[in-house]
């Protein structure tokens, strides 16, 4: 791989993007372990949430490769500070009850799916990788909250009105995940990134087809939608999740496990 | 049962390669059939690789009971001729007797 400093920039940022998504949406169902509604869903939230663990590792290597500035995936997730994060303001949204958790995973979800089949595609061979390993994942993620979505939207009235309610607020953070700026212009032209326009026309069709499903109207995508995370802009959201995650290795810097 | 507002079970068959049998591991409980089977895949495939998952609803196995089983199995203890013992087995072929 013989990328510029330019290029290389560009695919750290690239890479932190997508690495923070996993992490901080990965933290957030982890914290419903021991919690669920039963335990049989206590076990699939947190078997999700160690898969975006797990792929946060992979894109947050690279990001650190391509810094240049010889760090690691751990400096990455423990080291920076909120305005260095760059996850989309979706996946920092709190757990709420299990309807908001359905539907922000399942907004994510469908994402992640379209994403990584197009990201299948790269030029850039770890990023090829990352897709490959990851897509199998999310193809069973869709499957899972799909299905939530289904059941809550039609099943009793006090589903249908949770289920609802978290569409109706969640909405305005989608619109984020099909954020585009120079870093995705330049690294498309590459043929590294993907359109992320392409990616959005067949997740809100995707969308679309199990809200109307599950009883439930499809929001608009001409609406007002929040944005900022991609910038390092969060919601308070994001400190509180930091301030746990990151505790131990900024209490005892030398911890080994 | 009154006042049990749980899911009904369901039991769990993993297959962990093909050709071999489908062994009983436990069960969940779920609402329907698709989600029985990614609560059983959730909580049983989470460590083994299984090429094949079955779930099927408790309700519908039929078991016996502890009072049946003089009747049923003792009389299996003293026939040592329902065990293929009187043949000469081929070299190299292995026979499993319980």
């Amino acid at each position: 791989m013989t990328y510029t400093d330019e290029i290389k920039k560009h695919l750290s940022i690239y890479a932190q993007r997508h690495g923070d998504d996993r992490l901080i949406l990965g933290h957030r169902l982890s914290e419903w372990c021991g919690h669920g509604p039963i335990l049989e869903e206590d076990l699939a939230t947190t078997n999700t949430s160690l898969d975006l663990i797990g792929q946060s590792v992979m894109w947050l290597k690279y990001a650190a490769e391509t810094d240049g500035l010889g760090k690691t995936e751990d400096d990455m997730a423990y080291l920076r500070s909120e305005r260095e994060f760059k996850n989309v303001l979706l996946v920092e949204q709190q757990n709420e009850d299990f309807a908001y958790t359905t539907a922000r995973q399942f907004f994510f979800d469908v994402y992640d799916l379209i994403f990584y089949s197009e990201l299948r595609n790269s030029t850039d061979e770890t990023l090829r990788g990352i897709a490959e390993k990851s897509v199998k994942e999310s193809t069973y993620h869709v499957r899972h909250s799909s299905e939530w979505m289904l059941r809550l939207g039609d099943g009793t009235e006090e589903s249908h009105q949770k289920i609802k309610n978290a569409v109706a607020d969640l909405w305005m953070y989608t619109g984020e995940l099909f954020f585009m700026d120079e870093t995705d212009e330049i690294l498309i032209k590459e043929g590294i990134a993907i359109d992320l326009n392409k990616v959005k026309t067949l997740w809100y069709e995707n969308v679309s087809k199990i809200i109307n499903e599950a009883t439930l109207e499809v929001p608009s995508l001409d609406t007002f939608m929040q944005k900022g995370g991609r910038k390092g802009i969060h919601s308070e959201n994001l400190g509180h999740i930091l301030s746990e995650l990151q505790y131990l290795k900024r209490a005892f810097p030398t911890a080994k496990w | 049962m009154i006042n049990d507002t749980q899911w009904n079970l369901w039991e769990v068959f993993v297959q962990l390669k093909t050709g071999k049998p489908h062994e009983h591991v436990g069960s969940v409980h779920a609402s329907d059939k698709e989600m029985a089977l990614q609560n059983a895949r959730d909580v049983y495939a989470r460590r083994d690789k299984p090429v094949s998952i079955w779930v099927v609803p408790s309700d519908n196995i039929v078991a016996t009971i502890p009072q049946d089983n003089e009747a049923f199995f003792d009389p299996a203890d003293d026939k040592v001729y329902r065990h293929p013992l009187f043949y000469k087995i081929p070299k190299g072929v292995s026979v499993d007797i319980h």
